[in-house]
Parts: C-alpha cells; structure tokens; sequence
C-alpha cells in the first residue's frame, strides 16, 4: 500500500510523542481503540481551567502507519485551540489533510474519538457536564 | 561491507529465479519453441523431449517415477486438481475430506466449494506449535472418507507437519492422502514412497523457478490412484490436465528442481545458519519477542516472529528497505489478522505485530545483521510510542483492560 506523503512524514517525524501525568487536574487523557483491533491511541491534553485553551497535547500510539499520523496531527491541531474548538475537529478534517485511503478511514475516527474522550475526561475531572454529541462514538 | 537494498527476505511468498534456470529456460523461448505435442516434426520432438527430461528431473526430487508426474499452472491448480480430482473421481464411495486449519487457501477454499456440492469435510485443527496431531486425523476418519489432505509445511509460520505419520494412517484406512507440498519440495527431503504420499502438489516458483508453471505427482502403483480432470481438452498429461504445455515453464522447474536437489543438503545448513543468526540477533536484543509455531519441526528457511506492542504494518513501514510480510490485518485485504495464527491460539493482538522472514538461496549473513539492526531501531523506536508499551511496563497487565470495542 503506498501512503501519502504527509502520512510517511508524521510516521517518520511524530509531532509531541510522550504522556503528561494524569492525575493532574488540568491534564485530561483519552485512550481509545483494542489491542485485538490493531489499534489503541492515548491522547492527553494539558487544559488551562481559566482561558480553557489547550496548551500542551502528547500522544502514544500503537496502530499502523496512519493511526500514528492521525493522531500526531491531531495533537498538531488542538494546540492552542480552546476546548471547543478542538471539539469541532472532524475526522473527515484528518482524512481531507493526510489523504488516507477509504480502508483507512477508522484511523481518523479514532483520532476524533481520542480527542473527545481526552476533553470528556477533563470535563469530567472539573464537574462539567459531557453532552452525548461530544462522547466518543465508538 | 555494505548491503545493497532493498533486501529480500519474503522467500515464502515467491523466490528470485535462479540463473541456472533461466539459462536452461532461453532457448525454448527462441528457436525450440515447439509444441510438445506436435509428433510429427523436430520442433515438436525438442520440446517434448525437453518436458520429458524435466518430467524426470521433478521426479527423481521427490522420489517418484517420471510418469507420476504432471504439469500444470501453478501449485493452486495441482491443490484444486488433487482435491476435486479425487472428489469427483471416487464419490460412489463416499464423500467426506479430511483437513486441517490452516492449509492453504487454495486447499481451504477447494473444501469450502466441494461442501457446497454436497461433500463434508472435517477442518481439524491444529496444536499450539501449528502441527496436526496426528491421532486426531485417525478420529475423524469415517467410512466415507476419501480424501486426507494436510500440507507439508505451512507458507506462515513455516512448521513441518508429521507427513509420514499421517501417511501411514492413510494407507491402513486405504485413503488417499494428499499433501500440498509448496514450501517443503526442493527445501527439505521429501519422498512420496517414504512419506506415503499419494499426491503432491508442487510450485516451481518457490524453488528459483518461474511463476505460472507447477507439477502434480500422481500415485500410480500401490494404489494407482484416478483424477478427474479439472481441465477438459485436449487429453494433455494422461488426460489429467489438457492445454499445451508450457515447455519453457516447465524446462525452468525441472532445472529448479535438480539445482535444488543437487544443493539441498548444503542449502539448508546456510539456511538454518542464516535463520539462527537472525532468531539469536533479535532475541538478544529486544524483550517481547515471542516465536510463533514449533521451532523444532520448522523449515531452515523460516522466522515468524511477534514484536508485543507494536502493530505489524507501522513496522513494516519503517523498515521499507526491507522486504518481508506480516500477520497484521492492516496488510491484508480482509482487515482480519492472519487465520494461522489465530488457529494457533496467538492473541489477536500478538497476531497484529507478527513478521513473516522468508530466508532465501541468495540471502547472505551481512543481509541478515542490517535486518537484525534496522529491526531493533525500528520496534524500540515504535514501542517508545506506543502506550500499550507504556503501560506494559507500569505493571498494567494488557489483557485485563477494559477497551472500548466498536
């Protein structure tokens, strides 16, 4: 299969690989996907509670050349957004940017998904309310 | 020294053809491009003499006579001719096939037709280190049985099933065996007579020679055993196979054939060799690795090989000068992991990281210690980035976690 240039670069280049601790308040983490499914991403968000913008994003992932660019790009994406902003990222945005192939699609769901599961977790952390239209979808 | 790339290291799926082969090949592209069936002329007289003397060659590999063999396209036609063949031919006396789990797909997928036209067949299944055990296929015998049919070694995980046992089985039933030996012929010593085979399926391609030419060898003493043709025309091959044959195809198998019975002895100590060197390179230098199958009864020629925690398809990008394959279901059409593994008991998420290294004839050591180099780069660069490694070494026991599942 031949990937696109922009997937090849993140998979060599990986933007913000790492973890933040998870017990900190403002960090929310979001690990979506199954090991049996061949793909798992933890996504994590460091949030200021005050301006509710989205300072430091890391990620980890284990999944195939597109989950990794997927998910790198979406830590790319949130930083410096507000929590809302970020959540209006659609995974059809990551398809259209890393030109993934249709077999691929999931790999940009997922991403959306890890997204919103890292700024449900913070939500959760500070008693905000998570509306069912910003849960993950798998 | 440096290597040149890109490597090959997927002997199992195909093999470069060997000079020796295409030299012997050549001149029945140019001028003796006779057909072998055209007795009246000496054009015709070169080529059946040439299928002839390559008939032999096949032959004296596997220990056979020169009139047990027959071509065909490929081993997928000889694994469909051998099955159906039998079916049809011998269906007054029953109509259930044995065989096992991870054959071939053109073994699995000729039983799943044949099912539907009112056969039955048993898919044994096979042993955590990938063999059938051979006890089990004595159970599912039944009177109606007509047909066993267990490959020789896998093409995946590369382990060699008890051929001779099941044979031997077989024979005390008075039941045809068939054995699909793609991997094992020209690899490791096969012998009908010894191993009790009644059929067996061979790929020229897979032993230095061209694609789109294989051979059958068809028992035909103790018992003579009958096929229906697949193929109906011109009555070619005993009129078990009709269509011209392809007498440069079939030239290249035949020298396939005797190169690798000339050299098979010497061959397969390099391989193991270069297997061994491979294994030990890895296995000393990354943690979670797991071999996937028996490495005792194994071809020398075979690795398969599980990295825990990093997905078969992102390793197999960051080694693109390499070429092997991978039990990840992100590289196969079907988004399933490998079925193989998954009948051996492999967790699918030991499945998704697994690598197939298929060592072949023109592999050298240097070739193997880039691979062993780039590998380890590559799966300690992809576990740092992976969480399931993370959490792995945080003490999270990986199976307990509760993963949200679509």
């Amino acid at each position: 299969m031949a990937y696109s240039d922009k997937v090849v670069e993140h998979y060599n280049n990986p933007r913000n690989v790492g973890s933040l601790p998870k017990e900190d308040p403002n960090v929310g983490t979001g690990l979506v996907g199954a090991p049996e499914c061949g793909d798992v991403m933890k996504l994590q968000m460091k949030i200021n509670p005050d301006t509710r913008v989205i300072e430091e994003a890391k990620f980890k992932t284990f999944g195939c050349g597109s989950a990794i660019a997927s998910s790198s790009l979406a830590t790319e994406w949130v930083k410096g957004k507000t929590v809302d902003e970020a959540l209006a990222i659609k995974n059809t945005d990551i398809v259209r940017e890393l030109a993934l192939p249709p077999v691929k699609i999931h790999c940009s769901v997922l991403a959306e998904d890890a997204i919103k599961a890292a700024i449900g977790d913070w939500k959760k952390k500070h008693n905000i309310e998570v509306p069912a239209s910003e849960k993950p979808s798998h | 020294m440096s290597v040149k790339l890109p490597i090959y290291f997927d002997n199992h799926a195909t093999t470069p053809v060997d000079p020796r082969v295409l030299d012997a090949m050549l001149p029945y592209f140019g001028p003796k491009f006779g057909n072998a069936a055209s007795r009246n002329h000496s054009f015709g007289w070169a080529g059946e003499e040439a299928v002839e003397n390559a008939r032999a060659q096949v032959a004296s590999l596997i220990g056979a006579t020169p009139k047990e063999i027959i071509f065909t396209s490929g081993a997928t036609e000889s694994d469909n001719l051998m099955i159906k063949g039998v079916a049809e031919m011998y269906r007054e006396k029953g109509n259930h096939i044995i065989t096992q789990a991870i054959e071939h797909k053109a073994v699995l997928d000729t039983c799943k037709r044949l099912e539907k036209y009112g056969y039955e067949v048993t898919y044994l299944p096979v042993q955590k280190d990938g063999r059938v055990d051979p006890e089990e296929v004595r159970k599912a015998i039944k009177p109606t049985t007509i047909l066993i049919t267990v490959m020789y070694a896998n093409n995946e995980i590369g382990v060699i099933n008890p051929i001779q046992e099941i044979g031997k089985i077989a024979k005390e039933h008075g039941i045809i065996f068939a054995v699909d030996g793609v991997q094992a012929v020209g690899k490791i010593p096969v012998d009908v007579q010894k191993d009790n085979i009644d059929l067996l399926a061979i790929s020229a391609h897979k032993i230095y020679g061209p694609k789109g030419v294989g051979a059958l060898y068809v028992r035909r003493r103790n018992p003579r055993v009958q096929l229906s043709a697949v193929i109906d025309g011109g009555g070619h091959e005993r009129g078990m196979r009709s269509g011209t044959l392809n007498v440069p195809g079939i030239v290249g198998l035949g020298k396939a054939c005797e190169v690798a019975q000339q050299e098979m002895a010497e061959e397969s100590k390099k391989m193991l060799g270069l297997r061994e060197r491979l294994r030990k390179g890895l296995e000393a230098r990354l943690d979670e690795v797991f071999i996937n199958g028996s490495m005792e009864h194994r071809l020398p020629n075979n690795l398969n090989m599980s990295f825990a925690y990093v997905e078969g398809e992102s390793l197999l990008m960051g080694i693109n000068d390499i070429a092997v394959s991978s039990g990840s279901a992100c590289t196969s059409a079907t988004l399933e992991p490998s079925y193989v593994l998954k009948a051996l008991g492999v967790g699918e998420d030991l499945a998704h990281t697994s690598i197939r290294f298929g060592l072949g004839r023109f592999n050298t050591e240097e070739e193997v210690d880039y691979v062993v180099d780039k590998m380890v780069q590559v799966v300690s660069k992809l576990r740092e980035l992976s969480p399931l490694y993370e959490m792995a070494k945080e003490g999270i026991d990986i199976s307990k976690v509760k993963w949200q599942t679509a």
